[in-house]
C-alpha cells in the first residue's frame, strides 16, 4: 500500500501476469512446439511418449486427429493413456483435413486453460509447412500451452518446431515374471533438433510406479551412436515427466 | 387409470378415473394411449403464449382450459362472434378441439364453454339467465361440496341462486374460496371481482437493421446488431446460449446461421469471432434489406468480476475454445469421453458433443490396454501352431509380421444382456514382433463352439 498525494492509500495491484514465455520458462518446463516423427506405421511409441511426458494437471487436454491418422495409426484410447499417467479429460476433435487440424491446434494454442494440445498429421500435406509450424510456435510462446504435433509417414520436412523428436518402438525389457511374454515398452527416441540443449539419442521406458511424477519417464543414452563420441554427450540422466 | 378419452368411448361409458384394465375387460376393442400429463402441460403453458395473438392477456384455466380476456380487442377480428370462430378456426388447424364460449365474467365463461353448446355469447345483462340452467359441477366445486348440493336437491345453478344467501353462508362457510359455492356463484355472476392473472411474456431478444437499399455483404452492419443484443441482453442480466442471424432477401426468401455457446455468453467480441466463418455460409441471392439477429435460448447471467490476482478463468477459456471449435467444425467433431461399465474394449469410451454436455472422469481399467485402438477391428490372416494358442505369424494390410514374444490370452465373453445371440467370445493376446511394435490381436471364437466356421483373427489396438 502506498500514499499517494491525490488519491490518498493506493493499493497497486500486478498489471498482468508476464507471459510463462518471458519469466519462467526454465529447462524442465515443456518447450512451446515440438515435433514427435514416428516413421514405422501404426507405432503408438511418440503417443506414449509425450503422454509420459506431460505434466499431471487438471485441465483438459485437446487432442486433434484428421483422418488419415485415425485410420493408419487407429484412435487414441482413454483407458490405455490412463496408464501412462494421463487422467484429464481429453476434448477430442475429430475433423478430415489437415487444414482444419491446424486450424483448430492454432485455437487451441491461444487457449492458456489447456494442459496441452496434441494434433496428429498423416504424411506431409501441403497446408503443413514451415509457415504453420511457424504460426503454431508463436501462438504456443504466447500462452504458454505446451503443443505437440504428432506426425507419422512423413519424410520429417522442414518445421519451426523448438524440439523435433523421431521415436520408434524398441523390443521391450523383460516380463518380470513371464519370460516368454512382452515386458513395459521401450522407445529409441532421438532428439535431432533443439534449441538450447544437445541432441541426443536414448532409450527411453515408462515407469508408472515411480515415487515422484517427474522421475517416471527413463531416459538411457545409446551405446551404439556415432553421435555421441562428441563432447557434449548426454549423460544417462533422469527427466521430468 | 384413464386419465381422457374422446367423444366415442365416452358415449360407450368410460369414465377419467377408471381403471386401463376394467375399461378394457368391458370394451375389448378400446384404443389406449399411453398418457404424457408432463407434455400436456408444456403444450398448455404454450398455448397460453401463442394465443396471445387474440389479446395481451391470456391465462390456464383448469388442466385442459384458456382464458382469454378479450376486452377491448374483438373489434379486431370482426366482433365477438367472429372471433369465436376464428378461435375454433385457428385450433382446428393444429389439430385441437375447442370449445368457445363468451361471457362477462371468467367464471361464467369457463361454466359456458363446458357445460353450454358451442359458440354461447352471453351478455352482461342475462348472466345469471345463462347460467342459471347449467348444472352445479359447472362452478367447479369439488366432489363433496357437489354430492351434498345434490342430496339439498340444488341440481342447477338457477336452483342456488335462488336459495337465500345466509344460508348458503352459514352453511359453507367453512370451505376456502376457491371450492365456496356461495363465492363462485358471486364470482361467475359478477358480483365479486374475479381479475386474470396472465403469466408474464417470455424475454424475447431480437436485434434488427433495416437497410435503406438492398445489400449484399452482412459483416458492416452485424457489429452494430450484436453491440444492440448485447445491450438488451445485458439490460436483463441474461446471456445467450444459441443465437439466430436471419438476413430477409429481396426475393422474400429468408436465410439464417445460427451459433451456440458453451456457457451463456454476451461478449461481443466473442459472438462477432463464432460469427466470423458462418457469415459466408449464407447465400444472400440478389441482396436483401433487413437483418435481424435473435438469441434463441438465453439463461440467467449475472455480471462477473475478474480475479484480483490476474488468473484467468479456466473454465469460461474452454467454453470459449468449445464454442469457436464447435462453431467450424460441427457439434459431432468436438468430442468428450463418457465412459460405459462394459466389458468389450471398444464399447467403454463414448463420445458427446462438447457443447452440451461435461467431461466425466474414467474408471481406472484393472488390466492393461492399449493406448490406441482400431474402429472396426481389421482381420489379419494368421498362422498358428494350435488352434487354440496364438499365432506365430500374422498378415496385416499386407505386411507380414512375426510374434517374438506374446501374452494371454485375456478372454472376453459375449454380453448376453446386450449382444445378440450367437455373438462369439473373443481371446485377446498381446504379441510383440521382431521390429518391437506390441499388437493387441484377439481370436473371434474357438473351433467347434457351434457359432460358426473356423474362428476369426482381428487386430484391435497398439500398445507403446
Amino acid at each position: 500500500m502506498e500514499n499517494d498525494s491525490t488519491y490518498g492509500q493506493v493499493i497497486q495491484l500486478p498489471r498482468r501476469r508476464p507471459l510463462l514465455s518471458q519469466s519462467k520458462r526454465d529447462a524442465s518446463a515443456l518447450p512451446s512446439l515440438t515435433d514427435l516423427l514416428t516413421q514405422t506405421p501404426a507405432d503408438p511409441s511418440a503417443t506414449a511418449f509425450l503422454s509420459a511426458k506431460l505434466s499431471h494437471t487438471t485441465n483438459p487436454i485437446l487432442w486433434v486427429q484428421d483422418h488419415a491418422s485415425r485410420r493408419d495409426n487407429g484412435h487414441v484410447y482413454a483407458p490405455g493413456l490412463a496408464g501412462f499417467g494421463i487422467r484429464q479429460p481429453i476434448l477430442q476433435v475429430r475433423v478430415s483435413h489437415p487444414r482444419d487440424v491446424l486450424w483448430a491446434m492454432e485455437e487451441g494454442a491461444a487457449c492458456p486453460s489447456l494442459s496441452a494440445v496434441i494434433g496428429e498429421i498423416h504424411g506431409a500435406p501441403s497446408a503443413l509447412d514451415f509457415i504453420a509450424t511457424k504460426r503454431l510456435a508463436l501462438r504456443a510462446d504466447g500462452s504458454g500451452v505446451p503443443v505437440f504435433l504428432l506426425r507419422s509417414g512423413d519424410p520429417g520436412v522442414l518445421s519451426a518446431a523448438r524440439e523435433r523428436w523421431r521415436i520408434t518402438s524398441l523390443p521391450s525389457k523383460p516380463h518380470p515374471h513371464d519370460a516368454r511374454a512382452p515386458g513395459p515398452g521401450q522407445w529409441d527416441v532421438d532428439l535431432f533438433r533443439t534449441r538450447g540443449r544437445a541432441p541426443g539419442r536414448w532409450v527411453a521406458w515408462y515407469d508408472p510406479d515411480a515415487s515422484h511424477t517427474a522421475d517416471r519417464l527413463h531416459l538411457a543414452s545409446c551405446s551404439n551412436d556415432g553421435a555421441m563420441e562428441k563432447s557434449d554427450k548426454p549423460v544417462p540422466h533422469s527427466t521430468k515427466g | 387409470m384413464v386419465q381422457c378419452v374422446n367423444a366415442t368411448a365416452q358415449i360407450r361409458g368410460v369414465k377419467p378415473g377408471d381403471r386401463v384394465v376394467d375399461a378394457q375387460a368391458v370394451h375389448p376393442d378400446l384404443h389406449v394411449e399411453v398418457a404424457d400429463l408432463k407434455g400436456d402441460q408444456i403444450l398448455m403453458d404454450r398455448l397460453v403464449h401463442w394465443s396471445r395473438r387474440w389479446c395481451p392477456w391470456t391465462a390456464q384455466d383448469g388442466a385442459d382450459g384458456l382464458v382469454l380476456d378479450i376486452t377491448g380487442s374483438a373489434h379486431l377480428f370482426g366482433g365477438e362472434a367472429r372471433i369465436l370462430r376464428d378461435i375454433v378456426q385457428r385450433f382446428a388447424m393444429q389439430g385441437l378441439t375447442a370449445k368457445v364460449a363468451l361471457a362477462p365474467t371468467q367464471g361464467a365463461a369457463q361454466a359456458l364453454a363446458r357445460y353450454a353448446p358451442q359458440y354461447t355469447i352471453c351478455d352482461p345483462q342475462n348472466v345469471e339467465a345463462q347460467l342459471s340452467a347449467l348444472p352445479v359441477q359447472a362452478l367447479r366445486l369439488d366432489a363433496d361440496t357437489t354430492r351434498l348440493l345434490t342430496r339439498l336437491g340444488l341440481r342447477t345453478i338457477g336452483a342456488l341462486a335462488e336459495m337465500p344467501r345466509i344460508t348458503l353462508m352459514r352453511r359453507f362457510g367453512h370451505l376456502p374460496a376457491e371450492r365456496n359455492p356461495l363465492i363462485l356463484l358471486d364470482r361467475a355472476t359478477g358480483h365479486v371481482p374475479s381479475p386474470l392473472n396472465a403469466p408474464p411474456d417470455h424475454m424475447h431478444f431480437i436485434a434488427r437493421a433495416r437497410l435503406p437499399e438492398p445489400v449484399l455483404d452482412p459483416t458492416p452492419h452485424l457489429n452494430s446488431l450484436v453491440d444492440d443484443l448485447c445491450t438488451q441482453l445485458a439490460k436483463a442480466e441474461q446471456g445467450a446460449r444459441q443465437l439466430h442471424l436471419t438476413i430477409y432477401r429481396i426475393d422474400s426468401e429468408c436465410r439464417s446461421v445460427g451459433v451456440n455457446f458453451a456457457k451463456a455468453s454476451r461478449d461481443p467480441a466473442h459472438i462477432l469471432r463464432l460469427f466470423d466463418g458462418e457469415i459466408d455460409k449464407i447465400d444472400p441471392g440478389f441482396g436483401f434489406d433487413l437483418l435481424t439477429l435473435e438469441a434463441l435460448r438465453v439463461e440467467p447471467l449475472s455480471l462477473t468480476q475478474d480475479r484480483l490476482d490476474g488468473t484467468r478463468d479456466t473454465k469460461a477459456d474452454v467454453a470459449g475454445l468449445l464454442d469457436r471449435l464447435t462453431a467450424r467444425l460441427g457439434q459431432d467433431k468436438v468430442t468428450w469421453s463418457t465412459w460405459t461399465e462394459t466389458h468389450k474394449p471398444e464399447r467403454v469410451e463414448g463420445r458427446v458433443p462438447a457443447l452440451t454436455s461435461a467431461p466425466s472422469a474414467a474408471d481406472v481399467a484393472i488390466r492393461e490396454r492399449p493406448i490406441r485402438i482400431l474402429k472396426p477391428a481389421e482381420e489379419i490372416h494368421v498362422i498358428y501352431a494350435v488352434p487354440e494358442g496364438p499365432p506365430s505369424q500374422f498378415r496385416w494390410r499386407r505386411v507380414v509380421y512375426r510374434t517374438v514374444r506374446q501374452a494371454g490370452p485375456e478372454r472376453i465373453a459375449p454380453e448376453w444382456w446386450r449382444d445378440k445371440p450367437g455373438t462369439r467370445l473373443r481371446d485377446y493376446y498381446k504379441v510383440e514382433v521382431e521390429d518391437g511394435r506390441r499388437f493387441w490381436i484377439y481370436r473371434e471364437g474357438l473351433l467347434h463352439d457351434g457359432r460358426g466356421g473356423d474362428p476369426r483373427w482381428f487386430l484391435h489396438g497398439f500398445f507403446a
